[in-house]
Parts: C-alpha cells; sequence; structure tokens
C-alpha cells in the first residue's frame, strides 16, 4: 500500500491525460455531482440525500470524495444514452460503431464496481456487444472506498460495499484519509494498476494503514441505516406476484421511469430509426428504454404491462429476483439511486419487506 | 467480430397473400445462413421503419428459400407486404429454442395452432411428416376467426386426405354456408386422437387460447413435462439485450420462444406479466 498526497492524486489525473486517456470523474454542475471528462477534481463538496430528496452541500474541508453519489452512472460511458448502431447507406448496411478512445473511471465506488461487473456479464457473455466490449476493454479503473454512507445506502446489504473487495473488477483503490488535509491510502490490485503506483511515486504507507482502512470502514457501516433483506429473494417475490401491496405500490408510482434511469445496472433500450430527408440515409438508433413506459411491452398492436401495477412489479421482479437466475445474481448493488431520485420516495428496501408479509 | 446487431442484406423471392392481411414473404437464404430449427424465428428489417420479429414458416430442408408468414398489424409488417420481387429487406437470424420434435418421437404428437399462431408450427409438420413413421398419431387442431381465415387450409385438408394426420378445424364465427365448427378450439381437444400418457404437444396461438388448452389439456391427464408452448413478446434486438421480451426469468428470444411449460406456467397464467 502506498501513501498519497493530493498533489500526487492529481499526478495520476495528469500522468493518464498524457497518455491519452479520457479520465472520467466527478465534477459539479447544476447543483449537482455529474461524471464528465474532468482534470482535476472537485474539493470540498458533500450532499445531504434521502428518500425523494438529494441536496448538495459545500463542506468545511477538503475532502476530494466527501460525497455519496449522484444521479449519474458510469453506465452513460459504456453503454451510451443513445448510440448510432448501423447506416443504411444505398441499401447496404455500414457497421459505424467508431473506435473508442481510451478511458480511465477515477472515483468509482464499490456498489458502481458491482454494477460496472454485472453489466459486463449482460454485454460481454452471452452474446457479445460489440460496442461495449471495445469501450470496455481497455477502461482503466480507480475505485474509491466510501468513507462515509447517505441515508439511502444499504451496500452492505447486497455485499457490495462500502470497501472494494478484490473480486470487483480495478486497477486501483483509494481510501481518503483525514479529510481536513487529505490523504490516501492507495492499493493496486492489477499490474497496470501497479504500475500507474509506480510511476506517481509517493510513500510506502505505514504498518497501521491497514488498521486506519478497517477503522474507516466499520465508521461508514455503522452509519448505513438502510437495509434489504436478500434472504429467500427471488423466489419469494416471484412467488408473490397476486400480491396486494402491488396495488398499494400503483397508488403512489407516478411510471416516470427515474429509478430505471439512475440504475447502474438497468440494461433495457429500445431501437429506432431516422432517415434524413435529403440523403436518406438510415441511422439505426439504439437509446435506454425504461420497463416503465407503454411500449416496453407491446405486443401487436396492444401492451402486455397495461398497469403501473404490472410495470412497477416488472422492474422489482426482474432486479431482485428474475437477475438472480438471468446473470448469476440480484441486479441490486444497494446504490440507492433509485430512492433518492424516485418524486414520491418510493424505497425499494421498504417495499419489499412489505412484499415479505403475508397478505 | 460478428455483430448480433447488424443485420444482412437479403433479395425477396416472391410476396404472396394467403388469407385477407396474411401474406407470405419468400427470401433468398444468404450465404452464411445457417439451417433453421423448426420453432425459429427471424428480424426482418424495413431501413427507416424497423424490425419485426417473424417465424420462419416454411421447410428445413428447402435451402433455396426463407419462407415467413406475415400477418399486416403494423407499420414494418404493412411495408414488407408492399414489397415486390428482387426488393432487399435486412435480415438477421436464426434466433431462439425450437420445438423439441426428437423428444416427441415413438408417441403422439398433438399440435394446436390458433391463427397466425399455425405459421411456426408448419415447419414441425413438414419435419415430423418427413419421418411419419416415428411418431404413432398426428393431430393438428386449427381455430381461425373466420372459415376465410384459415391458414394454408388446402395444404393441410392434403395432408388429411392422404391420412398423414388427423385435422380438426374450429372458427370463432361463420356464415351458414360454413358446414364446419363454430367454437373455441379448446372444445376439439376432447375429440382429438392421442393417449394423454403418450403424446407431446406443440402450441401456439393467442395467449388467452393457450392459458385455457393448458388446463383443458392438463384435466385430460396431460403431463406438464410434454406441454410445449412457441411465445410471443415485444422482440427487438432478439439476442436477450433490450430486455423488452421477458417473462419472468426468461428472454422469450434467446431462451424460447418454445418453452417446456414449466418455465414459464406461473408467469403465464399471471395476467399483465
Amino acid at each position: 500500500m502506498y501513501l498519497w498526497s493530493t498533489q500526487q492524486l492529481q499526478a495520476l489525473i495528469d500522468l493518464l491525460r498524457a497518455r491519452d486517456y479520457d479520465v472520467i470523474g466527478p465534477a459539479v454542475r447544476d447543483d449537482s455531482l455529474h461524471y464528465e471528462r474532468i482534470d482535476s477534481l472537485p474539493v470540498g463538496w458533500g450532499d445531504r440525500q434521502d428518500a425523494g430528496h438529494y441536496q448538495l452541500r459545500e463542506r468545511a474541508d477538503q475532502s476530494r470524495f466527501g460525497y455519496n453519489l449522484g444521479a449519474a452512472t458510469w453506465k452513460q460511458f459504456l453503454f451510451p444514452p443513445r448510440e448510432t448502431l448501423f447506416r443504411v447507406r444505398d441499401g447496404d448496411f455500414v457497421n459505424c460503431r467508431e473506435a473508442p478512445q481510451k478511458m480511465a473511471f477515477l472515483g468509482v465506488r464499490p456498489c458502481e464496481l458491482a454494477a460496472i461487473a454485472l453489466q459486463d456479464r449482460v454485454f460481454t457473455e452471452d452474446p457479445v456487444e460489440p460496442g461495449y466490449l471495445a469501450r470496455r476493454k481497455d477502461l482503466l479503473l480507480i475505485a474509491v472506498n466510501c468513507s462515509q454512507a447517505a441515508p439511502t445506502c444499504f451496500c452492505a446489504s447486497t455485499g457490495d460495499g462500502p470497501e472494494v473487495n478484490a473480486e470487483l473488477p480495478t486497477d486501483l483503490v483509494l481510501t481518503e484519509c483525514e479529510p481536513a488535509d487529505p490523504y490516501y491510502l492507495v492499493e493496486a490490485l492489477t499490474q497496470r494498476g501497479q504500475d500507474l503506483l509506480e510511476e506517481v511515486g509517493g510513500s510506502q504507507a505505514p504498518a497501521s494503514a491497514r488498521q486506519t482502512v478497517d477503522r474507516l470502514m466499520d465508521a461508514t457501516r455503522e452509519q448505513l441505516t438502510r437495509a434489504l433483506d436478500t434472504e429467500e429473494l427471488p423466489g419469494l417475490l416471484l412467488g408473490a406476484l397476486d400480491h396486494p401491496h402491488w396495488d398499494d405500490l400503483a397508488q403512489r408510482c407516478l411510471a416516470c421511469g427515474n429509478c430505471t434511469q439512475v440504475c447502474p445496472t438497468c440494461f433495457c433500450s429500445t431501437a429506432e430509426d431516422h432517415t434524413d430527408p435529403i440523403t436518406v440515409e438510415v441511422r439505426h438508433n439504439r437509446r435506454w428504454d425504461s420497463c416503465f413506459t407503454q411500449g416496453h411491452s407491446y405486443l401487436t398492436g396492444s401492451v402486455v404491462h397495461r398497469s403501473v401495477r404490472s410495470r412497477y412489479r416488472q422492474w422489482l421482479t426482474h432486479k431482485l429476483a428474475s437477475w438472480v437466475a438471468q446473470f448469476g445474481r440480484s441486479g441490486c448493488t444497494g446504490c440507492g439511486r433509485c430512492i433518492t431520485w424516485c418524486p414520491v420516495a418510493i424505497d425499494l428496501t421498504v417495499e419489499t419487506e412489505a412484499l415479505r408479509a403475508a397478505p | 467480430m460478428m455483430d448480433p446487431l447488424l443485420p444482412r442484406r437479403v433479395e425477396i423471392l416472391s410476396v404472396a397473400e394467403e388469407v385477407q392481411n396474411v401474406f407470405t414473404l419468400d427470401l433468398r437464404p444468404p450465404p452464411d445462413y445457417g439451417p433453421f430449427e423448426a420453432g425459429q424465428f427471424n428480424m426482418l428489417y424495413v431501413p427507416g421503419a424497423g424490425q419485426a420479429a417473424i417465424s420462419v414458416s416454411g421447410d428445413p430442408r428447402d435451402k433455396t428459400r426463407l419462407r415467413h408468414t406475415i400477418r399486416r398489424e403494423g407499420n414494418v409488417t404493412s411495408l414488407l407486404q408492399a414489397k415486390q420481387v428482387a426488393d432487399h429487406i435486412g435480415l438477421r437470424g436464426p434466433f431462439g429454442q425450437g420445438w423439441p420434435l426428437a423428444a416427441a418421437e415413438g408417441g403422439d404428437l398433438l399440435l394446436l395452432g390458433g391463427g397466425i399462431g399455425l405459421a411456426p408450427l408448419r415447419p414441425a409438420l413438414y419435419q415430423a411428416l418427413a419421418h411419419r413413421e416415428r411418431f404413432h398419431r398426428i393431430s393438428l387442431l386449427i381455430g381461425a376467426r373466420s372459415p376465410e381465415q384459415l391458414l394454408y387450409y388446402p395444404e393441410l385438408q392434403h395432408w388429411a386426405d392422404e391420412g398423414s394426420l388427423e385435422l380438426q378445424v374450429c372458427v370463432d364465427s361463420a356464415s351458414a354456408t360454413w358446414r364446419g365448427r363454430v367454437g373455441v378450439i379448446t372444445d376439439l381437444i376432447p375429440e382429438a386422437e392421442f393417449d394423454p400418457q403418450q403424446v407431446t404437444v406443440l402450441m401456439c396461438g393467442p395467449e388467452i387460447m393457450q392459458r385455457f388448452s393448458v388446463r383443458k389439456l392438463r384435466g385430460l391427464g396431460v403431463k406438464g413435462e410434454a406441454m410445449y408452448l412457441s411465445l410471443e413478446r415485444h422482440m427487438q434486438c432478439a439476442v436477450g439485450l433490450c430486455g423488452h421480451c421477458q417473462l419472468g426469468p426468461q428472454f422469450v428470444c434467446r431462451d424460447g420462444p418454445v418453452f417446456p411449460l414449466g418455465k414459464i406456467e406461473p408467469y403465464l397464467m399471471t395476467g399483465e406479466f
């Protein structure tokens, strides 16, 4: 383990940029935290979150990672919200997937790494989606352990946080210590990460560094107030398709689809053609879709999921139950974004408990 | 790398009306198009309009043409019907799991087709009739809205006349000249010739027909393991990526469209799932 100053953290960004990486990281814009191309990290920002509530706030310290999650996910860079899959020119189908720019993600939280690993299963196993694979192949991942939890976080329940575990796909792991005048404990989990660590330099961390990380992670675990009981959950939810609580949910859910748009693992997409009126060239575009839209379950002039009840049921049973059969684990990594960004404060941990109870 | 989402350009060999609003489209198979299994489907793409999932309805042994029987339903299927011989469209496929004909060998075969649901069953019929000796009795029950809407009727009647299969027909409504049955397909099931212990059932049609047929067959002692259903959902990507066609844990495009009943029964029987 190494010990880095804030200068060395900046040196990492500079080094990656000099090597033609797009460094993607947190940025403050429009009173919110976004992920975008950066040349430095924002300093002294935190947030207040709860069900249906998000507010960016200034911290009294120099923390670089003193916030939890915004609405943005890293998904947008690997599985873009809009993408042209091919063009039709003079009757021929022309593959127009572009060679991607090399990317480094800086500041990925453990729950977000788990989400990337989940989307890897969706897009690179059966079948292989060539666009996703091309962007993912050379991706450099620099993760951050969470030194605090938001009230909406429940990563301990899903086993995905607050600390990066070695099975997650990351090159480097940072832990921010002493936010008043921060330093960083840095660990490499890959050879590529180790090379970067040595190039940036810094000093060897003291022998007590491991205990420091453990102490910080224990403190974060203490802050986790929400929990999702995952025991036997898939069978339970798929066995409760007629539970009256779905009707209760349908009274509140607006079917706005916010939860699906902020979810780091949701992968539904739809395709539509755009024809240029002058050249008559057709672009076949894919964009993110949501199971809360009417068109999602379109079926020969009708719709399978007509009611809001059936749409919410599709989202929750897919995320927490069907995922397990489809991809080997639950589709939820405990990030809590769907709770924060639900305009009517629906909380899937609470709803799942209600569905556990006998009707 | 093969891009599973990129169509290939294919030539139209013929477009022919079957019954009102239903037509058969023959395509020249691309050179690298693998053999398809009875029950599989292709994605047909009209540039500027979009794609539609269409079952292959022709004989799997015929390598010269890829046959699709299509009901005109929306934008894409209307544009497909308007195509001319030698026009080109886009094609991806074949996709999905087909009918388990091998599992039915040695016993009776019962096929239930409602409306356009007969199209994905026809390749299974071609295959079974090509090896008629491998099956005991073959019964085909079909339902249609009206006598005029009966699909492939001369061909089916021919097979019945030569004794290759037992054919029973019913329609939802008919004029006074119709001498056949009026009713629902489930009424035909008890009259069909099959041994409930030795039968394999293949069915495709409206979901309501499938739900009631499953109940009726169970009542007659047919085991769930012997029933296979071809389902329809909103198939867009056809490879399990776009998420639209899910039925519980199943992606209908990739894990189906043909399912053994056991994999889908609780979901099929739940409304709006």
